[in-house]
């Protein structure tokens, strides 16, 4: 379906390291993925894994003691490609950020400027990039307030982001980022701030956004439960490296890596509450320290010799999913997912087919 | 807005009547009296008490000076200059110190902030190591130490500038009082605005900003200069009192006719009424100050002036 759709931008080998006082701490170590036209692609992964340094990259915002040792941030339009990796910042500044791909931060408490109305904000978006009037740029600032929901929009254009709550202030920072029609949103983890009741909604707010104007998402959670409802392809994230990428499908009814499994399982179910919730054991490496062999294997209860001397390649399972673990190799055992985890998925599946049936 | 504004000048009406209650009770504390002559006979001493009225309960002195006060007499000079009005004694001293003191505070404040924020902005190793060398400096060196460099260096062996203050050429005579004065401003300005605007660039609506591809001057303009000012601002308060307060020893080297030797003199005295009208007008000032500061913070920040709850 969106395999030979057209490619917004690929991101290839990335590797960064930061600078700190202590020593050199290996962030990003060697990811890959692209994202095409009208998909979602989501990264999922704890805490420190490198999903948001690795969209920083994307929109030149790393801070300065971050070292970018290889890598390309390929950005394909009209059958240009450019490397924005190999771009001064001023430029992408320009030509690239707000204009062709923007950024919904995770707390929309501090992502406004206190100091400026809402209205000022987005007309000055809209204007710091295209020649447009005062009275033209104010339409379409109400125009855009109205697309994410807002039900007063004159009224708020006069307001300060103090004077509004979060999931309010959330829907302008989506309006401002959508102020010069981006053909990619990065959403950073957009409805962790919120209250619970609003995240929902502006999930949904998103996802809307995404199908009509037709935009390319990555989306940035780690919230599983999300990653179901919104994405068409999701990217498993461990310790600076994708471990795993494929189909929605892929990842939820056919997980591949042992990391994956550790996710899933450990996704809270409500019906089954007499179970013990399932953590994986251990904590992620530190990435200060030189990484030997598979950076997952310490917490790996399926770890085999190989997995402590060195790194799995990305083993291809289908056209859409790749997964990172030397349990694919040809010469390892024939190791099955749990079966606790096998159970949870066909039980997904019958939710799933009961959804399609009523649904019909 | 005005119900700020009105609860703003109440607190500060209450607060400088509770602070020349302070300074009534705490005179009567001191040992002495204005009239501390060996010559005088208890008798006479006595006499004098009466002639000023010292001799009624404080609280009666205190809410007949208020009562005057009021009407823009500030009492007279006991021993210092004896019978002479106190507005009189200020009258031509008080502006040399003030504009003296604003002349410093201006210079610091726009040579700080320019520092302080081309540090932050391009902190490259050439203006980094300046910063640090100007504001360590200006910080650890007290201003009579400047006073007396700028005096012999520039003074006594270059002959830029007159080595006294002259009241009929303020204007040269005044360039070395000033400098000497304004460092120390302008390193505390410096820090302040390089640490403020080093943390408004780092935070979450910059980066946004910087995501939208907001252009360069929009993000240093509207976004980080704008946003950091407000601490700077609180910081300029406490210095421009101190600078009016602390030009003492500045005053006495360039012997400027200001009020800080009035009031060194006046305590030595004993003379009540200068040394409670001046530290009543310091007050003022510092009041006046705040108020003044109270009402820039309303014009930079929204969320002082429309108050700061979600609907």
């Amino acid at each position: 379906m969106v395999d030979n759709a057209e490619l917004m931008i690929e991101i290839k080998d990335l590797d960064i390291t930061f600078k700190m006082a202590t020593g050199d701490v290996h962030a990003i170590r060697g990811v890959d993925f692209c994202l095409r036209k009208n998909e979602v692609l989501a990264l999922v992964g704890e805490s420190g894994c490198g999903k948001s340094i690795t969209v920083k990259t994307i929109m030149g915002i790393l801070p300065e003691n971050a070292v970018i040792n290889s890598g390309e941030v390929i950005y394909h339009e009209n059958g240009k490609e450019t490397d924005l990796l190999k771009k001064h910042f001023s430029w992408r500044q320009k030509n690239i950020n707000g204009s062709n791909i923007s950024m919904v931060f995770q707390d929309p408490m501090t992502s406004l400027n206190p100091t400026m109305t809402i209205g000022a904000q987005l007309i000055t978006a809209i204007r710091d990039h295209e020649k447009v009037g005062k009275m033209e740029s104010y339409a379409r600032s109400v125009e855009l307030l109205q697309e994410v929901g807002i039900t007063d929009p004159e009224r708020t254009m006069e307001q300060y982001p103090h004077q509004l709550s979060g999931g309010m202030r959330q829907r302008i920072v989506i309006a401002i980022a959508l102020s010069c029609n981006p053909r990619i949103l990065i959403c950073d983890e957009p409805t962790t701030a919120l209250d619970v009741t609003i995240q929902n909604r502006i999930l949904d707010l998103i996802q809307n956004i995404q199908r009509s104007r037709g935009i390319s998402v990555i989306f940035i959670t780690h919230n599983l439960g999300v990653v179901t409802k919104i994405a068409d392809y999701v990217g498993v994230m461990y310790a600076g490296k994708i471990v795993e990428y494929g189909t929605v499908f892929d990842i939820f009814y056919d997980p591949k890596h042992p990391y994956t499994w550790g996710l899933l399982s450990a996704i809270p179910e409500g019906s089954d509450d007499k179970s013990d919730l399932y953590s994986i054991p251990g904590t992620p490496p530190n990435l200060a320290e030189e990484i030997k062999g598979d950076a997952f294997a310490p917490r790996n209860p399926y770890a085999m010799t190989v997995d402590f001397k060195a790194e799995a390649p990305a083993f291809k399972i289908s056209d859409t999913h790749y997964a990172a673990t030397w349990l694919l190799d040809d010469r390892a055992p024939k190791t099955e997912m749990p079966a606790a985890l096998r159970e949870r998925i066909e039980r997904m599946k019958q939710e799933g087919r009961d959804y399609v049936k009523n649904e019909e | 807005m005005a119900g700020y504004l009105g609860k703003r000048l109440m607190i500060s009406v209450v607060t400088l009547l509770f602070i020349l209650l302070i300074l009534f009770l705490l005179l009567q504390f001191m040992p002495g009296s204005p009239f501390n002559d060996e010559k005088l006979s208890v008798e006479q001493v006595a006499v004098l008490k009466q002639k000023y009225g010292l001799d009624k309960p404080v609280i009666v002195q205190f809410f007949r000076y208020l009562g005057n006060m009021v009407r823009g007499d500030l009492g007279v000079s006991y021993s210092l200059s004896p019978n002479t009005p106190i507005t009189d004694l200020l009258k031509n001293r008080f502006p040399v110190t003030i504009k003296m003191g604003f002349a410093s505070m201006m210079a610091g404040t726009l040579f700080g902030l320019i520092l302080g924020f081309l540090t932050a902005f391009f902190g490259n190793r050439i203006l980094t190591f300046i910063y640090n060398l100007l504001t360590l400096l200006g910080i650890a060196v007290p201003s009579y130490l400047f006073a007396m460099g700028f005096s012999y260096v520039l003074g006594y062996k270059l002959k830029l500038f007159p080595l006294l203050y002259d009241f009929r050429a303020a204007g040269i005579t005044q360039v070395m009082p000033v400098a000497a004065m304004s460092l120390g401003v302008m390193a505390v300005i410096a820090r302040f605005a390089k640490a403020e605007a080093s943390e408004v660039m780092k935070s979450d609506y910059v980066q946004f900003a910087k995501c939208q591809g907001l252009n360069n001057s929009t993000i240093i303009l509207k976004y980080i200069l704008k946003n950091s000012l407000m601490p700077v601002i609180t910081v300029m308060a406490g210095l421009l009192v101190g600078l009016l307060t602390g030009s003492l020893v500045i005053e006495e080297m360039f012997s400027v006719p200001g009020v800080g030797s009035l009031l060194t003199n006046a305590i030595s005295a004993n003379d009540y009424s200068v040394v409670i009208a001046l530290s009543f007008i310091y007050s003022l000032l510092y009041v006046v100050v705040m108020l003044i500061l109270d009402l820039l913070y309303c014009l930079i920040d929204p969320r002082v002036r429309l108050g700061g709850k979600p609907e």
